[in-house]
């Protein structure tokens, strides 16, 4: 198992995953990771890494996609989770606000963010509190109420996501790629929610991001997937000073250019040493 | 007023009734199709059972009687009471939520996330088979449905004397329009605003429209899809029984009660799939637009009778409209807009 790098106890841990989805597609092939409580973890790598589906995989929302987990296991406070409903997750305090956003379009912003504290059962008042909660990290949110979610912006639906995840009272948040479509200046704006819902509300984040940047900035941890594997994984900010990262994930060199020929050795010795 | 105008009148406002009856049905189709795409072929087939249920639970029927007596050989066929129309409602409903858990846990579970094709052609399926299963259990013999809230405050039918006899005063001509029609318009309002207050303000009701928008999302938030669409075709099954009851007591509870549905197509059409007050307007248009084409082409009585079609418009003046809309508005009048920002 690898070391989180932290000494707080691990929230979820995640042993060495197989997922295959419609029986024939093998997606992930060992995934392993350990997602220390309060902290926030980041999922890297490129398209068809397998960061989504390793998310999907804990928040059990794959097997609605025909995915399945074939070996390994996932445990939350020490218990297994693989077998509980994405209802259930939700009621033991984890979520996840899917990428893409995923609105209910036809629901205004505030019934979005009720939506999320459909499995609540602690009282009206409570809700209504946590509600207002909600508008004061996005007060964007409190002016558009109103509105079909459908036809506020981008960055406003990812805040009514976020915000439904919010809703719910969760103790994890599984994040699948928040940056998605954004313009920068409001990337920076959700990543600095993120960190001040960790600081301030003690959420965990598990969070899946193709923006290596920005994620190793906010996140204490990192692990990078290539092809449903870990290939390297470590606390952020010795992530963001390896030379790979540097020039596979964040687009800098310091040996100037490299010809293609090593770029390939690079990714075959990656594949053997994982 | 002259005789013929009143008579225009009272085509029209028959028209309106029967198609409240059309929405009635209409209705059913569009809170399934909303909530999980499904297009239900046996809604028509659930009004039928629903209202052999009523009736058969109100008479005493023994349930199954034809199979246990050629099982056990005895010759038992009633219960020998009867039971008051209101508590027979309620065991109907609950048969109809039994009905519905039995839908969701055998068929459509396990076609959770399939083409909508297969989940039409499992439709078929089970309206087939339920056509079976109602005349299997309450046997397939013609009854008539009455339905009394208390002893002589019955389903109402025949002229509406008030009505007719106002028409009468004030036109020096009668009005026919039936009690039934009155009352099913009243009920079927009635039903409207219920469900309109259930999905708007109740959470059990923003579920339902949740699920309807993004299945997964849904279910990312923790409701339970199975669940909500138990809820839905216990729904639908209410409103295919208040459907049943109106038309049971109209024409008979009888096979041909099943074949609604097929007049429910067009009010989709026309109204658009996904949209409530759509099925209802629908309805309406319909129920009235082929009443009045009857009346001034099909016997060609307007207009000096330049047409005259030589009657039975009717049995595809909806269809012929409905095929008009959907070439020149194929989402229907009300259908949902697709939300697209640009």
């Amino acid at each position: 198992m690898l070391d989180a790098g932290h000494t707080d106890e691990a929230l979820l841990e995640v042993n060495n995953i197989e997922v295959i989805y419609n029986h024939v597609i093998l997606v992930l092939k060992g995934v392993s990771l350990s997602v220390p409580k309060g902290g926030i973890t980041a999922l890297l790598g490129g398209n068809g890494a397998g960061k989504t589906t390793t998310l999907k995989a804990i928040s059990n929302l794959l097997r609605s996609e025909r995915g399945d987990v074939t070996k390994g296991s996932i445990e939350y406070r020490g218990n297994n989770i693989q077998d509980l409903d994405p209802a259930d997750l939700v009621k033991n305090g984890v979520i996840q606000v899917m990428e893409g956003r995923h609105c209910f379009e036809h629901l205004t912003v505030e019934e979005n963010l009720l939506t999320g504290a459909y499995t609540r059962t602690d009282g009206k008042a409570n809700i209504q509190a946590d509600l207002e909660k909600v508008y004061a990290y996005f007060p964007r949110l409190k002016e558009r109420r109103k509105s079909q979610a459908g036809y506020t912006s981008g960055g406003e639906q990812q805040m009514v996501a976020m915000g439904r995840g919010l809703m719910s009272k969760p103790e994890m948040i599984l994040l699948d790629e928040p940056s998605m479509g954004l313009a920068p200046q409001l990337v920076e704006e959700i990543f600095t929610i993120v960190k001040n819902l960790n600081e301030q509300e003690g959420v965990t984040f598990l969070l899946a991001e193709q923006n290596t940047n920005v994620a190793l900035r906010f996140a204490n941890y990192g692990y990078i997937l290539e092809s449903g594997r870990v290939v390297m994984d470590g606390p952020a900010d010795e992530l963001r000073e390896n030379p790979d990262v540097k020039e596979f994930y964040l687009g800098m060199s310091d040996e100037g250019r490299k010809s293609f020929r090593d770029v390939r050795s690079y990714r075959r010795r990656k594949r053997w040493l994982s | 007023m002259s005789e013929q105008i009143v008579y225009a009148l009272e085509v029209f406002a028959n028209g309106l009734m029967s198609g409240v009856l059309y929405a009635l049905v209409a209705l059913g189709f569009v809170l399934i199709y909303k909530a999980s795409g499904i297009f239900n072929f046996a809604q028509g087939v659930m009004a039928l059972f629903a209202a052999m249920t009523l009736v058969g639970i109100q008479n005493g029927q023994v349930p199954f009687a034809h199979l246990i007596n050629a099982v056990l050989g005895t010759h038992i066929h009633h219960f020998g009471w009867h039971i008051h129309s209101v508590l027979a409602l309620i065991f109907t409903v609950g048969v109809m939520i039994l009905l519905a858990v039995a839908i969701q846990r055998f068929v459509f579970r396990h076609l959770v996330g399939q083409e909508p094709i297969i989940l039409f052609m499992a439709t078929i399926g089970l309206a087939y088979f339920l056509e079976g299963f109602s005349d299997l259990m309450w046997n397939s013999e013609i009854k008539t449905l009455k339905f009394c809230v208390a002893e002589g405050t019955c389903l109402p039918q025949g002229m509406n004397m008030a009505i007719d006899e106002a028409a009468y005063n004030a036109f020096g001509t009668g009005f026919f329009i039936d009690n039934l029609d009155i009352s099913a318009a009243i009920v079927a309002v009635m039903l409207v605003i219920a469900l309109v207050a259930f999905s708007q303000y109740t959470k059990q009701g923003r579920a339902m429209r949740a699920v309807a928008d993004d299945h997964q999302a849904a279910l990312s938030v923790g409701i339970s899809l199975n669940f909500i669409w138990i809820l839905v075709w216990s729904v639908a099954g209410f409103v295919a029984l208040v459907a049943g009851i109106m038309w049971g007591a109209k024409s008979g509870v009888q096979f041909s009660l099943s074949l609604i549905a097929l007049k429910a197509l067009p009010v989709l059409m026309l109204g658009g799939f996904t949209s409530i007050p759509g099925a209802i307007v629908g309805g309406l248009i319909i129920g009235v637009g082929e009443k009045m084409f009857e009346y001034c082409f099909g016997t060609g009585q307007c207009f000096g009778g330049i047409i005259n079609l030589g009657g039975a418009t009717e049995n595809w003046f909806a269809y012929v409209l409905a095929l008009v809309f959907l070439v020149f508005r194929p989402q229907g009048l009300f259908g949902e807009k697709i939300i697209e920002r640009v």
